[in-house]
């Protein structure tokens, strides 16, 4: 049987100062797009960097393809990528050249091809031989999703991807990526603050409050379940602790 | 397997892509920076115009200093394969932590074994730039060919080199460990040693209970064979044996602390914050 995308059992991660992630389980199938809700400190980017097998868990599993992270992460790393405003690349260097670094890193094949063939995607050719550092954030942001997207990965871990771009660009990237989705039938994890993105995007969404999932499953299943209209009603509702509509009848 | 535990195989892989793919990358941030090349050639030649117009000025004066021509020069030629080693290996590393790029190669292919390598192979990268100029610069200012000393030099070279990887490897631990914060000690940590090591002067001139300490680090053998090849025109293979012995196990100290420190950083969460 073919394994989920990522698995995750009964994480937890605590660090001196707390508890960063409290138990969280979840499965992602493959070619499956999940959103990670949650206000500042709720655990998604803790999650997402075990996932990614930066961080190691306290306790609890993580799989991806199979693979527990971060043991055995050499064994899945090429076919992943992450893109986060909080991780930079060298700013001296041109978005070729950084582009080309990682693109061996990764082991791409046709480098040169690839790389053209993102800058014509993302918007970025007359970019490429200019200073990474010279260049907007709404630009960077085009080049860090093009570092993430360059050894073409089955597994997208994107933690705020449209934090810091203007409404035009977001959903440029937005459709970038729901593109590249249905191309690819990539798995993409996408942590956010911004509930439009979530629920455009994604087919399901987990929302996160103080390291623990208090609620999960579709956009259009969580509206009905809370009795909303939109999914940042849903999620005030959840960060402000009230009941959902079926819990309050009750 | 224990999902916790590290895949000792994967770990220690080593692909020359990678290894070519970081060093092509720290070579495009020299290139593209000349006041990081300049930087790379103007300590090294300050301090060896000033120690050598100090020699010249004592070898007049004095008889022991005129027999042991060439000492000074050679000690802070030697000193800089040291020093700019270490340096060159830690800059390399601090650059990623400076552009808050360690995250992106953490979750790369990139084993940390290829990470170090190409580091070491910058750290000589960087050294050459620096010190080719400079041990020119001696020749013609002064007359001391350093490249006269031959295969000692060989034998120098390389038991420097190897102590300031050795260190240069623990140093990056720590700060990938720390933070930023920590930055300080790759600038400062070499400075401990060099009244430890003897360079400028013998290690007799220790009182007993430092000369003991002194022994413990290799550094200290190559500057003493290196005097007595400059006064006594003796090669001492026996000290370089001895430095190379405990170069290889401060290396592996080095290496394991590494291995230690990014496995706490992992548990910290250090690698995805690497500011201070």
């Amino acid at each position: 049987m073919t394994p989920p995308a990522i698995d995750v059992e009964r994480l937890v991660k605590i660090y001196q100062r707390g508890m960063a992630v409290d138990g969280v389980s979840f499965t992602l199938p493959v070619g499956s797009l999940t959103g990670l809700l949650g206000g500042n400190g709720a655990g998604k980017t803790t999650t997402i960097a075990m996932i990614m097998g930066l961080l190691t868990p306290t306790s609890g599993t993580v799989q991806v393809f199979g693979a527990h992270m971060p043991g055995q992460r050499y064994r899945v790393l090429h076919r992943m990528n992450f893109e986060s405003p909080y991780v930079d690349m060298p700013m001296r260097l041109t978005v070729r050249q950084n582009l080309t670094v990682f693109g061996r890193l990764y082991g791409v094949d046709g480098l040169a091809d690839r790389i053209a063939a993102l800058a014509d995607e993302l918007g970025l050719t007359e970019l490429l031989d200019r200073p990474t550092g010279k260049l907007s954030s709404g630009q960077r942001t085009r080049v860090s999703l093009a570092k993430a997207l360059v050894n073409r990965p089955e597994v997208l871990l994107l933690d705020e991807p449209t934090a810091s771009l203007d409404p035009d660009t977001a959903d440029w990237v937005r459709a970038r990526l729901q593109r590249y989705r249905a191309e690819r039938g990539a798995t993409i994890l996408l942590a956010s603050h911004n509930m439009n993105e979530v629920e455009r995007l994604c087919e399901r969404v987990i929302i996160m409050k103080k390291g623990r999932i208090e609620d999960d499953g579709t956009p259009a299943r969580l509206l009905a379940r809370y009795g909303r209209h939109t999914l940042e009603e849903v999620f005030l509702d959840v960060a402000r602790g009230r009941p959902h509509t079926r819990e309050a009848a009750q | 397997m224990n999902p916790g535990s590290e895949n000792p195989i994967s770990q220690y892989t080593v692909s020359w892509r990678r290894i070519a793919a970081m060093i092509e990358r720290y070579w495009y941030l020299l290139r593209s920076s000349w006041p990081r090349l300049l930087e790379l050639v103007y300590w090294p030649a300050v301090q060896m115009l000033m120690w050598g117009f100090l020699q010249l000025y004592i070898g007049q004066n004095a008889g022991y200093f005129a027999r042991a021509g060439g000492v000074f020069i050679g000690a802070v030629l030697l000193w800089d394969i040291l020093f700019r080693g270490q340096l060159g290996f830690s800059v390399s590393f601090l650059e990623e932590m400076w552009s808050r790029n360690l995250a992106n190669l953490m979750i790369s292919p990139l084993r940390p074994i290829e990470f170090v390598l190409a580091m070491m192979v910058m750290s000589i990268i960087r050294l050459l730039i620096g010190m080719v100029p400079v041990s020119l610069l001696a020749i013609g200012f002064f007359g001391f060919n350093l490249y006269g000393l031959g295969l000692a030099l060989a034998a120098f070279f390389l038991n420097l080199i190897l102590t300031s990887w050795a260190v240069g490897i623990f140093v990056s631990g720590v700060v990938m460990r720390n933070g930023l914060g920590a930055e300080n000690l790759a600038w400062s940590v070499m400075f401990l040693l060099m009244p430890l090591t003897c360079v400028y002067y013998p290690v007799a001139v220790l009182p007993p209970w430092l000369q003991i300490v002194a022994w413990s680090l290799p550094p200290t053998y190559v500057f003493e064979g290196m005097r007595a090849l400059l006064i006594d025109h003796q090669f001492r293979v026996d000290l370089m044996v001895e430095a190379l012995f405990m170069n290889m196990v401060l290396f592996g100290a080095g290496a394991g602390g590494f291995m230690l420190l990014l496995r706490a950083a992992r548990r910290h969460g250090s690698l995805m914050q690497t500011g201070e």
